[in-house]
Formats: C-alpha cells, sequence, structure tokens
C-alpha cells in the first residue's frame, strides 16, 4: 500500500486526511510529551492569558501533520526532514464524546500535501496544509521522505 | 519583558542521558494517533531493519524540549512562559530514534529578537548518542506574546 517513489511525480497529491481532536487528546499529548502548560488544558487559564480558550499544543497539530506523512511515506523512518511554522492557534472547543455521550465540539485537523520536488537516493521533498475550522494553523509546513 | 539578548551563543547541556524506552515511544505514539506497529513491535521493526521500535519524528521534541526548559528556566532570560506561543520547529533526522537509545542534547541560543511587542526566540538542539553518533537536530522558534 505504500507509495513508491517510482510511483510519485512532482506535483503528485497526497489525499486529504481529517484527524478529530479534544481535550482527552491533548490531556494525553501532555503527558506523553511531558508539555503540561495549562492553555492546553485549563480553560480559565488560557482565558486569562488572552487565549480564546484551551488550544491544541502546537507540537500536537505539528504531530497530526507528521502522521500525514509517515501515513503515506510508509512509517516513521521514512521521514529525514520535518519543519513547520505555527500560523494560527487551534482552539479545542470542550466537547461532548463519548463517553460524555456525544459527539460535539472538539476540532477537526485536516491535512492534505503535494510532492514539491524528487529528490536524489529516492528522496522526496512535500508541502502540507494544514487547517482548523478554515483556518491554516500551519504554514511552510515542509518534509523531506525518504520512500522505497 | 524583553529577552536579554546575551544569551545568543550560549550553549546549555549536554544534560543527563535521557534513554529511549519502548514503553515511551509506544505512549507517545498512541498520543498522537500513529497507528504503525514500528512504534510498538520490536519483531516488526527488526524486520524493517531497525533494531528496536523506532519512535516517530516529533518524539525528539520530548528529549529537545527537556534541554531548552533549564535554560528557559534561567532567570536572566526574562522569559514570562505563561505567555509563550511556538511559532516554529524543524526536525533533521539523520536516523529514527531507537527503543535502547541512550542520548544527549545539547542547547544553543540561535538569536533573541524584537518585533514588535513580541520577542523571538530561536534554539537549536543537537540530540547524540552518549557515543557521539548525531541522530537529530531540533530547531525551534518561541515567541513570547507582548503584554
Amino acid at each position: 500500500m505504500t507509495v513508491k517513489y517510482a510511483d510519485v511525480e512532482q506535483g503528485s497529491e497526497i489525499p486529504l486526511k481529517s484527524y478529530r481532536v479534544t481535550r482527552a487528546d491533548l490531556v494525553k499529548y501532555a503527558g506523553a510529551s511531558g508539555d503540561f502548560n495549562p492553555i492546553h488544558w485549563n480553560e480559565r487559564f488560557a482565558r486569562s492569558v488572552g487565549l480564546p480558550g484551551v488550544i491544541a499544543h502546537g507540537m500536537f497539530t505539528m504531530a497530526e501533520a507528521g502522521k500525514f506523512v509517515t501515513e503515506w511515506a510508509g512509517g516513521p523512518g521514512a521521514v529525514l526532514e520535518f519543519g513547520v511554522r505555527f500560523s494560527a492557534v487551534v482552539p479545542v472547543p470542550d466537547d461532548t464524546d463519548p463517553p460524555l455521550g456525544g459527539t460535539t465540539g472538539g476540532a477537526t485537523i485536516e491535512v492534505s500535501g503535494k510532492v514539491r520536488e524528487k529528490l536524489a537516493d529516492n528522496k522526496v521533498a512535500v508541502d502540507l496544509v494544514a487547517t482548523c475550522g478554515g483556518d491554516k494553523v500551519l504554514t511552510r509546513a515542509r518534509a523531506v521522505v525518504r520512500l522505497p | 519583558m524583553a529577552l536579554n539578548k546575551e544569551f545568543v551563543g550560549r550553549v546549555f547541556g549536554p544534560g543527563e542521558p535521557y534513554e529511549v524506552s519502548r514503553v515511551k515511544i509506544a505512549e507517545f505514539a498512541s498520543a498522537i494517533g500513529e497507528p504503525s506497529e514500528l512504534c510498538r513491535d520490536k519483531a516488526a521493526a527488526q524486520r524493517a531493519g531497525y533494531p528496536d521500535v523506532i519512535a516517530p519524528p516529533t518524539f525528539a521534541i520530548v528529549i529537545s524540549m527537556a534541554s531548552t526548559a533549564s535554560m528557559h528556566a534561567e532567570p536572566g532570560l526574562g522569559l514570562d512562559y505563561s505567555m509563550v506561543v511556538h511559532g516554529e520547529e524543524s526536525f533533521s533526522h539523520s536516523r529514527p530514534l531507537h527503543a535502547g537509545d541512550v542520548v544527549v542534547a545539547t542547547t544553543t541560543v540561535e538569536s533573541i529578537r524584537a518585533v514588535g511587542a513580541m520577542s523571538m526566540l530561536v534554539t537549536s538542539t543537537d540530540i547524540s548518542t552518549i557515543d557521539g553518533e548525531h541522530v537529530c537536530t531540533a530547531k525551534s522558534t518561541l515567541v513570547e506574546r507582548g503584554k
């Protein structure tokens, strides 16, 4: 299923995927990453520092875009270079997801990509677009991957 | 508060060695929804040519952030962490981190500049094994929002 170097060309599109994000995901990410900044889990604190509410870790959003790339490129080992600029915050409103009895609230991050350039040694440069609620949340999002 | 530009060029670390564990890789992969068995199944990772399970590319932030945190906490820097947002991040990997790696991180302050009421702090963190093999360089821009 993994894409092959021979199969891609400059301009090849990587189809969009949607990733749903809830506050539980941010709490999990805080624990896994060690980033316990309360703006990512405490509404009162987030508002007190001028934010619209709880926002996702920039690194969580970057990781979602990274997952998009690794799934396309055949695994986490394929990514050699990966860089982003965080251009907008990702507000994550309170939700009613199971086990709270619904599926409202939360946020959705949409990621798509395109092959910018085929490089030597089976390497491919990819441009990524990540949006949330129509806002670009990552710009200059680029990865270099090695394909089989 | 403006950041102290005398920090530019200063080097922090290497700190205590960090041992990459299978459990931490699996926890991180689960937290970001990375489905690859290469992050969870040692045999599968070895079939793919790795010594052990491998970390997702952004896992390196766990190690680089611990390294930069010691610098952020320096009172002389003047950073108000409650006003910090992440501006940019990039990773350049020589190879994936894998379980069993014992690595150290060294952070260099590359630049500090004011943009309007904001301050931008750029750091570069090299992550290498304790035997000196380069694994990853993480470059980070933090933005301290003005008050």
